[in-house]
């Protein structure tokens, strides 16, 4: 089966050791996490993860219905790039002398959607956001000048065609999930998302 | 109202508990209560430091809550795990921290791949040392997260009560499995003002059992009665999930051959005309064969275990798959399902059961009598009527058989006894075969006999166990002494670790690499613990031993020596098909 980058995104309760139960269901399957972030969601109260991995569908899936199983985990999909849009942020400090003298910096700026958030003496701090090929690109463009630090955030990610945590909330508050529930439809159908 | 001043007076008796703004209690008592709310009879437990609160709480409801005192944690745990099989109830631990709690992995790891309900309760250090490398401190919660199906630290005395009702709802629903709860001393100690206890039933973010999907049964339906080789392979779940009846119910109007794992070994009477046999690596021949023939397999409360399904490539590819199961991850993990079947198989089976016609496949199961044949001829027979002087475990579970007409509770340890014990013993009522199935335990059998004695108390218990594995846990022994409990221990011997030395005979050139154990005298041991015992080797002598074992009043130890070389037989290799199973 052919490797791609997944998205996994993870509806979960707020519980201290969640994140390490989610994390070991990869690692015990030798699954790299590239990229990891948790964060609150649109539901206050319900924290969600975003995963980013390497792998091919049937491997993808067989880990979301793991995670899923969990006993605080409400709800986990899985998308492909397509799907989502997404984004990282990268920060970047480069010497001001250097960047001053050498740099064509309103250039830079514009070419890259990148902006100075802090400018001093010794160094100036600018952050983008994109694609990881973007970022990367303006990490080649900035070490001839002295790179000084470089840090990329996790991928947060929305799903195109979800219509948010609210309705399906309701259905796990309800003591029997309601009927427009989809049950098993992926499997037949390999629908991306995939529910309990 | 009670007072703090009064502890001893805050006890109750079972059916009146501990009400709304009844009392301040301890932790330590609070977590009693909510044993005796949740009908908790027995606990399996070792104290030590971090966990003596909750054990002084216990000094008071000794009355009510009756607990063994093991030998090791684990033995605790293999106990509790042997109650919970034959009682169908929640077992529960206690340990205490560090030592007591690591002591406690084997067993944690055992019962989430056999699905067995357990709630743990270690000890911990105070909370205000946690992470400071206090003495006995060990990080237990993150030890046991990928081997409990939840688990929780309680720093707090007021979570007591609802962490437990959640420990309980999650350890004995869906598919069941291990909880620990992991409690600091401050915890336990701590007085607070107890509003009694409310058992769970609903957690916002955990669906025990999926949602029956009615088209998809009738899907399966279709395809059942569009049949003409059917075949039932069933597990464990249908003994979970209480469905025996429904199961039986089922193959029986649908005139299908079933054939079941280790696991699901007594949910199906053995005389029952459609029970086919055992799976898998050293299951039966016809079942085995006959899973790459059927057009369509039907999987009943199983998960496709690879010691079933041999070389998963070429399992079964021929037929159309219908799979239920309680678990969604289940579905799809090992072998594809053209139709999954989510739910307890105690609501989908009759769901099915009404959508089928009923049938008989006389030209099918012939096809199971014939193999059935050359299995007889081929191993069966010699394993059970040996021509040589030494003896058979066949026999020996052949024998006891006829002594116990299917009516003990079967324990068995991990090896070549234990695929002998289950190939031939047989059973007439379910939750009858305890063993290790998915985390193949050594030193599982005795303690789990212990528990399985306390679980079905009306019932002989045997443990069939290696001499291997029984050295393993013979500590446990101790615990029998003191409780005075009756437990039958049949150690077949032969001297070797039987099936790695089997392995090695036949993979490895007969390299045998340390499987040549010696044993101590077994008896003797017994009767250092105050055991009765004795040893046989001669045929003539088999019989009589094993009635004297049955009638012995209280636990008793019988050896037999059985060959040191005897092989297991039919065998799937590894990393062959199912249907290339060998009879010699």
């Amino acid at each position: 089966m052919n490797k791609q980058e997944f998205t996994i995104t993870v509806y979960t309760e707020n519980q201290i050791g969640l994140l390490n139960r989610i994390a070991i269901i990869f690692s015990r399957r030798k699954v790299n996490i590239e990229s990891m972030n948790t964060s609150p969601s649109e539901i206050e109260g319900i924290h969600r993860f975003t995963l980013v991995i390497n792998e091919s569908e049937e491997m993808v899936s067989k880990i979301a219905r793991q995670i899923e199983k969990q006993v605080e985990v409400l709800k986990v999909y899985y998308n492909n790039d397509s799907e989502i849009v997404w984004q990282e942020l990268a920060l970047y400090k480069v010497p001001t002398s250097e960047v001053a003298e050498k740099v064509q910096v309103e250039r830079l700026l514009r070419q890259y959607g990148a902006r100075a958030i802090v400018i001093r003496n010794d160094y100036t701090v600018f952050e983008t956001t994109g694609h990881r090929e973007e970022t990367d690109a303006l990490i080649k463009v900035l070490e001839p000048y002295g790179l000084i630090e470089f840090v990329r955030s996790a991928r947060i990610a929305i799903i195109k065609n979800s219509k948010g945590f609210h309705e399906k909330l309701k259905e796990f508050e309800a003591m029997a999930p309601g009927p427009e529930l989809v049950e098993n439809e992926y499997l037949n159908e390999r629908d991306k998302v995939f529910t309990m | 109202m009670q007072t703090v001043s009064e502890p001893i007076k805050l006890k109750t008796s079972p059916g009146t508990p501990l009400g709304a703004g009844a009392a301040v209690v301890s932790g330590g008592v609070a977590l009693l209560e909510a044993f005796l709310a949740e009908g908790v009879e027995t606990i399996f437990g070792y104290p030590g430091g971090a966990i003596m609160p909750i054990y002084d709480a216990l000094y008071d409801y000794h009355e009510q809550l009756e607990h063994i005192l093991v030998r090791h944690e684990q033995g605790a745990i293999h106990a509790a795990q042997g109650y919970a099989r034959t009682s169908g109830k929640t077992g529960v631990v206690f340990a205490t921290s560090g030592p007591g709690a690591t002591n406690l992995v084997t067993g944690l790891a055992d019962a989430l791949i056999d699905s067995t309900p357990l709630v743990c309760i270690t000890g911990q250090v105070f909370a205000h040392l946690l992470g400071t490398d206090a003495f006995q401190e060990t990080d237990i919660i993150n030890i046991t997260t990928p081997i409990t199906k939840w688990n929780y630290q309680i720093t707090d005395a007021t979570e007591i009560p609802s962490v437990l009702a959640k420990a309980f709802f999650i350890a004995g629903s869906g598919r069941p499995g291990p909880v620990l709860i992991d409690i600091t001393k401050n915890a336990q100690l701590q007085k607070f003002d107890y509003s009694g206890y409310e058992k769970c039933s609903f957690i916002r973010s955990y669906r025990p059992k999926p949602i029956v999907r009615n088209q998809y049964i009738k899907q399966a339906a279709d395809i059942i009665n569009a049949a003409e080789k059917p075949f039932v392979i069933f597990g464990q779940g249908v003994i979970l999930g209480k469905a025996e009846k429904e199961f039986k119910a089922f193959i029986e109007k649908a005139g299908i051959p079933a054939a079941w794992t280790i696991m699901g070994l007594s949910a199906l009477p053995s005389d029952h005309p459609l029970n086919v046999g055992m799976l898998g690596m050293h299951g039966n021949y016809a079942p085995n064969v006959l899973t790459n023939d059927c057009d369509v397999l039907i999987a009943v409360g199983m998960r496709f275990d690879d010691r079933v399904t041999g070389r998963l490539d070429k399992y079964a590819k021929q037929a159309k798959v219908i799979h239920l199961d309680i678990d969604p991850a289940e579905i799809d993990k090992n072998v594809k399902a053209t139709v999954p079947v989510w739910g307890d198989c105690k609501e989908t089976l009759p769901l099915l059961t009404s959508l089928i016609e009923p049938k008989l496949y006389p030209q099918w199961l012939q096809k199971f009598k014939a193999l059935e044949q050359d299995e007889i001829d081929a191993c069966i027979y010699k394993e059970l009527n040996p021509s040589s002087e030494e003896l058979t475990m066949g026999e020996v579970v052949n024998i006891l058989n006829e002594l116990t007409n299917g009516h003990a509770v079967i324990v068995t340890d991990v090896g070549q006894h234990q695929m002998v014990a289950c190939r031939y013993a047989k059973f007439n009522q379910s939750k009858s075969n305890i063993t290790s199935g998915g985390l193949g335990t050594m030193g599982f059998a005795l303690p789990a006999a212990i528990g399985a004695k306390y679980g079905a108390p009306d019932r002989t218990v045997v443990a069939i166990i290696g001499d291997g594995g029984f050295q393993m846990t013979l500590q446990e022994l101790g615990t029998i002494m003191q409780t005075g409990i009756d437990v039958k221990i049949l150690i077949l011997n032969n001297r070797f670790l039987g099936m790695v030395r089997q392995w090695q005979e036949l993979f490895h050139s007969k390299r045998y690499s340390f499987v040549d154990i010696e044993s101590p005298d077994f008896v003797q041991v017994a009767k250092g613990y105050r055991i009765a015992g004795a040893s046989v080797s001669k045929r003539d002598e088999l019989k009589n031993s094993l009635q004297e074992m049955l009638d012995h009043d209280g636990s008793y130890l019988l050896e037999v020596m059985v060959g040191k070389e005897n092989n297991v037989f039919p065998m799937v290799e590894a990393g062959t098909s199912v249907s290339e199973i060998r009879l010699k």
